[in-house]
């Protein structure tokens, strides 16, 4: 097996039993920011992103940090701190492409 | 970072397994079968796929192609194309999800078998329905005969009526009288006939400023986004759009083109009527609330009334504060994936599901608004709720959320559909 097939198996792996509520919570994210996180058109895309700086990103609009924000102050705030780490989490573990 | 490390490599070797099982054609663990193919029924069956793939699914839909209606007010408008919110159900075969084109005449929950009008009968270990909405001709006297007669369109499920009802707009006279009816919660899409309003009143601006939009809304105010459309309204439309509240219609004459309201007549040289709404006749015998909806558990999306049937979508009894709308369509087929993929292989159960909305809805071609919301189990009420200090709703409109729900509808478009 290529190391390039072992790696796009592996990182499908990720998605299919990525921590399932993590997992299950992220993908109501992905009614926007599509499918895995891999956004098309003016939204971000967060697939593939590091964990720890997503997660900082979805605490800060939590905490109401991003003036500029138009909806995701409020879809932060309707998580705890530990659902947006493993929701982070999950994003983090996808392809970025 | 151990941790997801440690899950990674872990996650390797049985999707290994699962993808070998898959590949060599072994028999399947589960049959899954999904009644309709909207942002319900397609998301489903294609996220038990991606979660799953020892499982087998079938999608049964009668229409050819996904007609979506989101965004097809634009088409009312005249600034987007039926053809910009039609698209194939061709991408759910990457996921290996069996898409048969055919018309469900009954469901057998003895013999955990779908009817088809036309193919063999389909087996299933588990069923999802998501019929989406059907229409209540009936409640309203004249109202069935003036659909019929193809003069008073409803659009309200996107398609051929949402090209038809543009050709009516285009048809009508500078100066001439349109007026769009609104059944009394709960309906599809919420704020969706304020949005037509605004959109249509764009047009007339631009194309026949001399006519006239008569919203008769049988609501005793606007259920959704308020304040922005009423804004919108009076910056942007202020001769043309007239909202009046408690207006329910109790009875069409198209003779006459008057509807008959509580407190008076009203004519208008073209209607859009929106008919009073219930579950997809399908899904009749689980209609468990008010003779209308399917009652749900919200942890699995199983029916009130039948184990191993699992109803998502607009059919469903809502939450307290769920809207019936696309986007939560495609969450509710999430949770219910998840629980299904779970129930047939014996793992445990989520029991903190959470579920989010956002609508957008154009207020003109450009700038748009939304209502957003996040919802999650109460265990003392043993139902999902809207999280308090969460959700809200723009604090203008804007062009940059105008961008935003195209963006959106590319985005779930693509989720819902492969």
């Amino acid at each position: 097996m290529s190391t390039a097939l072992a790696a796009s198996l592996s990182l499908a792996a990720a998605a299919q039993t990525a921590e399932r509520p993590g997992r299950t919570w992220a993908s109501t994210c992905a009614a926007c920011h599509g499918s895995d996180g891999k956004a098309q058109g003016a939204i971000p895309a967060i697939a593939g992103r590091d964990a720890e700086q997503l997660y900082r990103t979805l605490l800060e609009f939590k905490n109401g940090q991003r003036p500029a924000a138009t909806v995701m102050h409020q879809h932060a705030k309707g998580y705890a701190d530990d659902e947006l780490r493993r929701i982070a989490q999950a994003f983090a573990a996808q392809s970025a492409r | 970072m151990t941790l997801s490390r440690r899950h990674f490599l872990g996650a390797g070797a049985s999707f290994a397994l699962a993808g070998c099982a898959a590949v060599g054609g072994e028999k399947p663990i589960a049959r899954v079968v999904v009644v309709g193919g909207g942002y319900g029924g397609a998301t489903a069956a294609k996220y038990i796929r991606n979660w799953d793939p020892r499982i087998e699914v079938t999608l049964v839909e009668r229409n050819e192609f996904f007609v979506s209606c989101p965004i097809s007010n634009l088409v009312l408008a005249g600034t987007k194309r039926i053809e910009d919110v039609t698209l194939p159900y061709t991408g759910l075969g990457r996921y290996g999800v069996k898409v048969v084109r055919d018309e469900v005449t009954a469901l057998d929950f003895d013999k955990k078998q779908v009817r088809l009008a036309r193919g063999e009968s389909l087996p299933y270990d588990r069923l999802i329905v998501a019929p989406g909405i059907d229409f209540q001709f009936d409640k309203v006297p004249g109202l069935a005969a003036a659909e019929s007669s193809g003069r008073v369109l409803h659009a309200w499920k996107a398609g051929p009526q949402t090209v038809a009802l543009r050709r009516q707009l285009e048809a009508l006279p500078n100066g001439g009288v349109f007026a769009i009816s609104i059944p009394k919660a709960p309906y599809r899409c919420p704020p969706g006939p304020y949005e037509r309003a605004s959109v249509i009143a764009q047009y007339f601006k631009q194309a026949k400023p001399r006519s006239k939009l008569v919203i008769l809304d049988a609501n005793p105010d606007l259920v959704s986004k308020k304040g922005l459309f009423l804004k919108a309204w009076s910056d942007l439309y202020p001769n043309i759009i007239e909202y009046r509240p408690n207006s329910e219609l109790i009875e069409f004459d198209a003779q006459r083109n008057v509807a008959k309201l509580q407190v008076e007549d009203f004519k208008a040289d073209l209607f859009n009527i929106i008919p009073p709404q219930q579950a997809g006749r399908i899904a009749q015998p689980l209609i468990s609330v008010n003779n209308l909806w399917v009652g749900v558990d919200f942890q699995t999306f199983e029916s009130a009334k039948v184990p191993g049937v699992h109803v998502i979508g607009d059919a469903t009894a809502a939450a307290p504060g769920m809207p019936k709308s696309g986007f939560m369509a495609n969450n509710h087929a999430k949770v219910a994936s998840d629980s299904v993929i779970a129930l047939l292989t014996g793992a445990p159960v989520n029991r903190e599901p959470i579920l989010t909305n956002t609508c957008y809805s154009f207020v003109s071609d450009k700038e748009a608004v939304h209502v957003a919301s996040v919802h999650k189990w109460d265990a003392a009420q043993k139902t999902v709720v809207p999280v308090a200090g969460a959700g809200g709703v723009s604090t203008a409109r804007s062009a940059l959320e105008g961008e935003y729900a195209l963006a959106w509808a590319r985005n779930i478009w693509s989720d819902t559909l492969g």
